[in-house]
């Protein structure tokens, strides 16, 4: 009796090796997302055409990403960092360029998000996602229109306020409110912002990342800093939620796809940025996770109602206002330890 | 008997995987560069100075606190639980047991995630607190939060332990006790605690280390408004990239760790047994 | 008889308070809605969902199949070990099971971050394999702890005597040593298995692409939300252990009546 549970065991043992050992000879890809931020379907789509199996996996913040990709021993083939993060992986030589002629569905992107500060002279990356940085708030508990990041520090909302859990994003609220670039590289603008957040503590609810979407919807919080793209998710689940991008100005952002300079199939990796970049799939691909498409073709694919909404698109004139994220290189560590005096102070 | 021979692969093992990566962490904490290059380092106690700071030491404190408390929770609410289970006749206890593990088995992720559901301002705890008349009580993103979702995960950790001794515990001990005309209190306090030590101190042991090193249940439940020991390790190790700060927390945070089970183990008389009896 | 109901009150309390959260995941994978909170009513359709979701059928497999041969190397291994180590005297010994403390006493987030250096230092890819050895790392020294007790409760001659008898030290180990500690074994295989099942701290800073458990996946899901298809999951593994644990539990007391009527 006891042998044959050990055979048993040791059955399952050597088919969960062979099982891993053997992918076949078929051609794969690595690509490495943020979670949930992809259709499957799409995945799916794309190994039916091109017979090139995608081994697909997610990570929970640039930095997170940024990490493994340094730390080497892991390679992927494509991966989709935002701006600032692309500029420093630009900076550091992680990244390979890529070959537009290979991308046929390049021209379809619109040129303003081609060519933007964190790649010059756009040939390391294709744009994915676009979206702002705002305030989202249930109209329902706020009996007011709110149109400042300075709304923010109002005691009124002692207890309703969310601020996102990420160093530069929460700093750039505050940097804003001040009237400082969010790029600033002043210590001393950058302290003072670390006071203003440090005085906002006592009547902020908590600082989240993604949780958010959860306490908002249910209204159990009244007000959060969020991502354009979770707020026209969110918008849609509870119809009392207004989004507004504050009048000192925001955060523009671009998540963009990239290959990495150890990738093991660029010619596979090219051809899933066309691919991902044709666009009946990035019609499909936007109106799955929610967030903008920089493909206008893909846009006019999109339900009117979306296509009209300033939230997800939103006009010239209200991004007139807007600063991308600039790496901050050497300053890394002071914005480190500025933020953990942010989150340990009491 | 030649059987201890067999015991040398193992010594091996634990060279390559434990010795080794820890005196490589070592080797990081002591040095400064680029992280992601060897070639730059050098040796230095930058780190340990820059760790000497208000901030740092503060936010050690504070996590050894919560730590501190939690493990005292545990303490006071799992020794009963524990006494009243092995009291119980074996088939019962055998499955009383079995419900303290199970949960578990239940990814620890999701379960604290759940407390959010439990613990939001709509959640049916703060619902249950405003009927009774407890109006607008805060009970997420606190430190209380914090200490419950402690308390949550690692309770089982102290009641096991606890049990495991009290029912190999000698019960003509207690009724000799009792035929001396010691009364209940004098029972427990004199011959029934005492001989239970060992439990305790390994179910201390098991609930205090990752209470004091958690960085997820502060995240979750503490809605990242006050930083602990762990959250600033991960922070080193994930998005800063500071290998050597983290590894210097790190490595603060062992000898800590270490130094305080020292002393505590001064009372296990029976460390060899494994921990005192968890299992 | 006061006294009685208090203590099942209080039983009945301490019980509530670890199924408390267990019972709104179940409750919540039946929700309509994306979000954790709003009830939009009953749906199936998340159970539906799970079984198309190819990322979380890979997640469960990786889950599974590091949990499954962990374990079962980590049993072996932890068992040769504990026998070795019983076997040992003075500072070997004392040095051995003090080494063999520290991955119980440090704190996960160390034990992770050593370990990575270590595969960082000797070059390995980020994968299975790296996930494979970390997991066994931290769960051989809890199958040893669970062993050690038993191989000192056993009756140090029952082995010398087989010997004696004729029996090859192989023999012996195998007729006599592993019978006398099978609890031990068993114990310490199931706390490895249950381990690896729920680590997220090691499995985190230890796997490459491609390669995630459970925690890592639902820690990662952290940017839209968790998906409740990720309830859904945990409630059949909930429902599908209890199940099998109480196949388990009938089977042994059947056995065990078996037993008793034979007498």
């Amino acid at each position: 009796m006891k042998n044959k549970i050990l055979i048993m065991l040791a059955m399952v043992l050597l088919l969960s090796v062979v099982a891993t050992g053997c992918g076949g000879n078929e051609e794969t890809i690595n690509v490495y997302n943020w979670g949930d931020y992809i259709d499957p379907e799409v995945l799916d789509l794309f190994e039916e055409e091109y017979g090139v199996r995608v081994v697909y996996d997610t990570y929970a913040t640039n930095e997170d990403l940024y990490v493994k990709m340094k730390q080497g021993g892991s390679s992927y083939d494509v991966v989709i960092p935002s701006d600032y993060m692309i500029e420093r992986m630009i900076r550091e030589d992680l990244l390979m360029e890529i070959n537009m002629d290979n991308i046929s569905m390049f021209e379809k992107i619109d040129d303003r998000f081609l060519n933007l500060d964190y790649d010059p002279d756009n040939s390391y990356s294709v744009p994915y996602m676009w979206g702002t940085v705002g305030i989202i708030y249930n109209t329902t508990m706020v009996d007011r229109p709110l149109t400042s990041w300075g709304d923010l520090w109002d005691e009124e909302f002692e207890g309703e306020i969310i601020m996102l859990n990420s160093q530069r994003d929460t700093l750039a609220v505050a940097l804003k409110k001040l009237g400082y670039s969010m790029n600033t590289r002043d210590i001393g603008e950058l302290e003072e912002a670390r006071d203003e957040l440090i005085s906002q503590k006592p009547i902020v609810y908590a600082y989240l990342g993604d949780e958010v979407k959860d306490v908002i919807v249910g209204g159990e919080a009244a007000i959060a800093v969020v991502w354009s793209g979770d707020a026209m998710a969110m918008m849609d689940e509870n119809p009392d939620l207004e989004y507004v991008i504050p009048s000192e100005g925001t955060n523009l952002w671009f998540d963009a796809m990239v290959i990495p300079a150890n990738a093991q199939n660029p010619e596979a990796a090219e051809q899933f940025i066309d691919f991902m970049t044709r666009p009946e799939i990035a019609a499909m691909n936007a109106d799955y996770i929610g967030y903008s498409s920089p493909v206008p073709e893909a846009v006019e694919m999109l339900d009117e109602e979306i296509q009209n909404s300033p939230v997800a698109y939103p006009s010239e004139e209200m991004l007139e206002n807007t600063e991308v994220f600039k790496d901050p290189q050497d300053i890394i560590s002071e914005y480190d330890r500025i933020w953990t005096e942010i989150t340990s102070a009491q | 008997m030649k059987l201890n021979r067999i015991g040398y692969p193992y010594l091996i093992w634990l060279g390559i995987f434990i010795l080794i990566p820890l005196l490589l962490v070592t080797y990081f904490a002591f040095t400064t560069g680029d992280s992601q290059n060897f070639s730059t380092f050098s040796f230095s106690i930058e780190n340990f100075e820059k760790f000497i700071s208000p901030i740092y030491l503060g936010v050690l404190y504070r996590s050894v606190k919560l730590a501190f408390i939690s493990t005292l929770i545990c303490l006071v609410l799992g020794y009963p639980i524990a006494l009243i289970i092995s009291k119980e006749k074996p088939k019962i206890r055998n499955i009383m047991v079995l419900m303290l593990v199970i949960p578990m088995w239940m990814n620890f992720l999701l379960r604290t995630y759940a407390w959010l559901t439990l613990l939001g301002k709509n959640g049916i705890l703060t619902k249950v607190l405003s009927f009774i008349g407890l109006e607008g009580v805060s009970l997420l993103y606190n430190d209380t939060a914090v200490l419950l979702g402690m308390v949550y995960n690692f309770l089982p950790f102290m009641v096991l332990p606890i049990f495991s001794v009290l029912t190999k515990m000698d019960n003509n001990l207690v009724e000799a006790a009792e035929d001396l005309g010691a009364n209940r209190a004098e029972v427990f306090w004199k011959v029934i605690f005492p001989l239970s030590l060992p439990g305790v101190i390994t179910g201390i042991t098991m609930v205090f280390i990752p209470a004091v090193s958690t960085f997820v249940i502060s995240g979750l439940l503490g809605g990242n408004k006050s930083t602990l020991i762990g959250n600033l390790i991960e922070q080193q190790f994930r998005y800063t990239g500071d290998w050597h700060f983290g590894s210097t927390m790190s490595i603060i945070l062992m000898v800590f760790i270490l130094a305080s089970m020292a002393l505590t183990s001064k009372f296990d008389k029976e460390k060899e047994g494994g921990g005192g009896g968890l299992w | 008889m006061v006294n009685r109901n208090l203590k099942r009150l209080y039983t009945f309390l301490i019980f509530a308070f670890l199924y408390a959260p267990i019972i709104i995941l179940i409750i919540y994978s039946f929700n309509d809605s994306k979000f954790r909170g709003d009830w939009s009513g009953f749906t199936l359709r998340w159970y539906a969902e799970l079984f198309r979701d190819r990322e979380v059928i890979r997640v469960l497999y990786y889950t599974f199949a590091i949990a499954i041969t962990s374990s079962i190397i980590s049993t072996v291994l932890g068992t040769v070990a504990a026998i070795g180590i019983h076997g040992m005297r003075g500072i070997t010994k004392k040095s051995v099971l003090n080494l063999n403390y520290l991955p119980v006493l440090n704190p996960d987030i160390v034990t992770a971050v050593a370990l990575m250096a270590l595969f960082r230092m000797a070059r390995l890819q980020f994968g299975f394999i790296t996930l494979l050895l970390a997991h066994i790392t931290f769960s051989v020294p809890y199958v040893v702890l669970s062993i050690l007790p038993k191989l000192k409760q056993m009756n140090v001659h029952l082995a010398e005597a087989a010997m004696d008898l004729g029996a090859t030290p192989m023999y012996a180990l195998r007729k006599v040593v592993i019978p006398e500690i099978m609890p031990g074994i068993i114990t310490g295989g199931l706390l490895a298995f249950t381990l690896s099942i729920d680590d997220f701290v090691i499995s985190f800073f230890t796997t490459g692409h491609g390669i995630s458990n459970l925690s890592i996946y639902i820690y990662s899901m952290a940017r839209k939300g968790i998906n409740p298809t990720i309830n859904a999951l945990s409630t059949l593994m909930f429902i599908s252990l209890v199940a099998l644990l109480l196949i388990i539990n009938n089977r042994s007391e059947k056995s065990k009546k078996i037993i008793q009527e034979r007498r």
